[in-house]
């Protein structure tokens, strides 16, 4: 059923992505494929894979951005994917019910077994969340590792998403977003979480926690350039140019 | 957005089928086919072949085109899923119409299934028009004129397909002409509106909504995730320069407007025919321009505008 689910158990599972600590290393995008290739969501469509056009589902990408910030500026990784959020238009424009919102936990997933592809609901995300699996011709999205972060055969730890038991800075955070004791919604509140396009009115449930500012000044100052000796003769004006060759 | 064809022909099709079919009906409602039924078949026949062929069409947009009547489930919710049924329920009060044209069931059987197929044929159209107007990311889609265009280009495409087979068979009746003038100038004057919104309109998002990072400062694209354009990139990251776009404004309003009115107002079946082709035709340029100068919010991620 393709209708949002009044009450979602009073979870709301979702990532919390720290921009102050990511580094842009795209360990998560890659763990991300990698896993999502060969669990349950799998196999992932990548065509030309090693060539040029290369065409490939992917679940969870990584931009970086310059902020002007009055400095010098400062770059800001942001990786960006599904937020599993609790007023999904791409959940209920989807004519099958392919499309769906658990009820138990708020996790927002594809039933590829009866999607048409008809693309309507990548069309519906202001976020660009879901990508076109073109191998099996269905939509595909994050899941949030759902087939691993219920896996009991898992240490408790390794029961997170492929991308956060990754993330070698620890960038990335999981949890329960209701809870209000727990750890995502803690570092909400301390660091002040922030909702992206809060004006689609589509309530993210996974936010983003903001770079801290700075306490040091930016830079240190511009060291002075060593001029070249005036060179007086021809062979020092040789040696000039051997040396800064 | 990308301006996939099959979509843009699906739209166009089923819109000038429903707008034919919503003719017919209220034709059949006031007694024109039980004096004609020949008319009234032929006239129900191409209306429904238009409809069925775009719908075909709108299939070949879909990547698992066999599983295609799952879309019909999800009404409650969904526009696409509503259109579906609704459109196939069209079919419903055609075939009754269209049978009762052929075997000659009697004028309230043709009054009561022209009725039926003008509401269905104009909710098909409703609904064609909502999928696009519910869509949040796209802003020029959320124009109050988005509904409305579908609904007068539709009845402009199916007036001018009427007034072709009206002529065809001696209906002299001035009204033809009129119906097809004044949808005509009606879809003018709401596409030329709906271009000047989408003119001015300020984009609703920026980069520093979208990342959050606008509290700091002025947020640019330093580097995009991938080098390789991806499937969103593809899809909604379409561009159109706006020169061009212009030049094509201009080729949707000289053929899907004005050569239309000019070739009415000669008359005869030929004239009424051509005016038919250029409309479909000028239509099919509009209807691409839809699409193309369309802008979604998840390529401001990419430092595009949304």
């Amino acid at each position: 059923m393709t209708s949002i689910p009044e009450n979602t158990g009073g979870k709301a599972l979702g990532l919390l992505i720290d921009l102050d600590t990511c580094v842009g290393c795209h360990a998560c995008v890659t763990a991300c494929k990698g896993y999502n290739s060969v669990s349950a969501a799998g196999p992932l469509s990548d065509i030309n894979p090693y060539q040029a056009e290369q065409r490939g589902t992917w679940f969870n990408r990584v931009f970086s951005y310059e902020v002007d910030d009055g400095g010098s500026g400062r770059a800001v990784h942001f990786p960006k994917n599904c937020l599993h959020c609790e007023k999904p238009d791409c959940v209920t424009v989807c004519p099958t019910g392919a499309s769906y919102k658990r009820a138990e936990d708020g996790i927002v997933l594809i039933n590829t077994d009866i999607c048409i592809g008809c693309k309507l609901c990548s069309w519906a995300c202001p976020y660009g969340a879901r990508e076109m699996d073109e191998d099996e011709g269905v939509m595909r999205k994050c899941t949030l590792c759902v087939d691993k972060i219920y896996d009991e055969r898992l240490s408790e730890r390794d029961r997170q998403p492929a991308c956060v038991t990754t993330c070698p800075t620890g960038a990335r955070h999981f949890g329960d977003f209701k809870d209000p004791e727990s750890k995502v919604s803690r570092l909400v509140r301390e660091r002040g979480g922030i909702e992206l396009m809060p004006e689609t009115g589509y309530r993210p449930v996974s936010k983003y926690l903001p770079p801290r500012k700075r306490t040091a000044p930016d830079r240190e100052p511009p060291r002075e350039q060593v001029a070249a000796p005036a060179a007086a003769n021809g062979f020092l004006r040789w040696v000039d140019r051997v040396l800064t060759r | 957005m990308h301006p996939a064809l099959s979509v843009i022909v699906f739209t166009t099709a089923s819109g000038a089928g429903c707008g034919l079919l919503l003719l017919s009906g209220l034709l059949a409602m006031a007694g024109v086919f039980a004096d004609d039924p020949t008319f009234g078949a032929v006239a129900v026949a191409i209306g429904v072949a238009l409809l069925g062929g775009g719908l075909m069409s709108s299939a070949a947009h879909l990547g698992r085109p066999e599983r295609m009547f799952r879309a019909l489930t999800q009404w409650r919710s969904s526009w696409l899923s509503r259109e579906g049924v609704v459109a196939l329920a069209t079919f419903v009060p055609a075939g009754v119409l269209f049978l009762a044209c052929v075997f000659g069931w009697g004028p309230g059987v043709v009054a009561i299934s022209g009725a039926v197929l003008a509401v269905l044929a104009a909710a098909t159209t409703l609904c064609t028009a909502m999928i696009y107007a519910s869509l949040k990311p796209i802003r020029q889609w959320r124009s109050r004129l988005v509904l409305p265009g579908y609904l007068i280009l539709a009845l402009m495409t199916g007036s001018l397909l009427l007034l072709t087979l009206a002529r065809a068979f001696g209906h002299r009746s001035p009204g033809y002409e009129a119906v097809a003038l004044a949808a005509i100038v009606g879809a003018l004057v709401v596409k030329l509106l709906y271009w000047k919104h989408i003119d001015t309109a300020a984009p609703t998002t920026d980069l520093g909504t979208a990342t959050g990072l606008g509290q700091f400062g002025r947020v640019r694209l330093l580097d995009p995730p991938h080098t390789e354009e991806n499937f969103v990139m593809r899809e909604m990251g379409y561009q159109i320069a706006r020169r061009h776009a212009y030049k094509l404004r201009q080729i949707a309003v000289v053929t899907a407007f004005a050569a239309p009115v000019l070739l009415t107002l000669v008359g005869g079946v030929v004239p009424a025919a051509l005016a038919v082709i250029a409309a479909g035709f000028g239509v099919l340029v509009e209807r691409w321009l839809f699409f193309a100068e369309a802008t979604h919010t998840s390529v401001i991620y990419y430092g595009r505008p949304g």
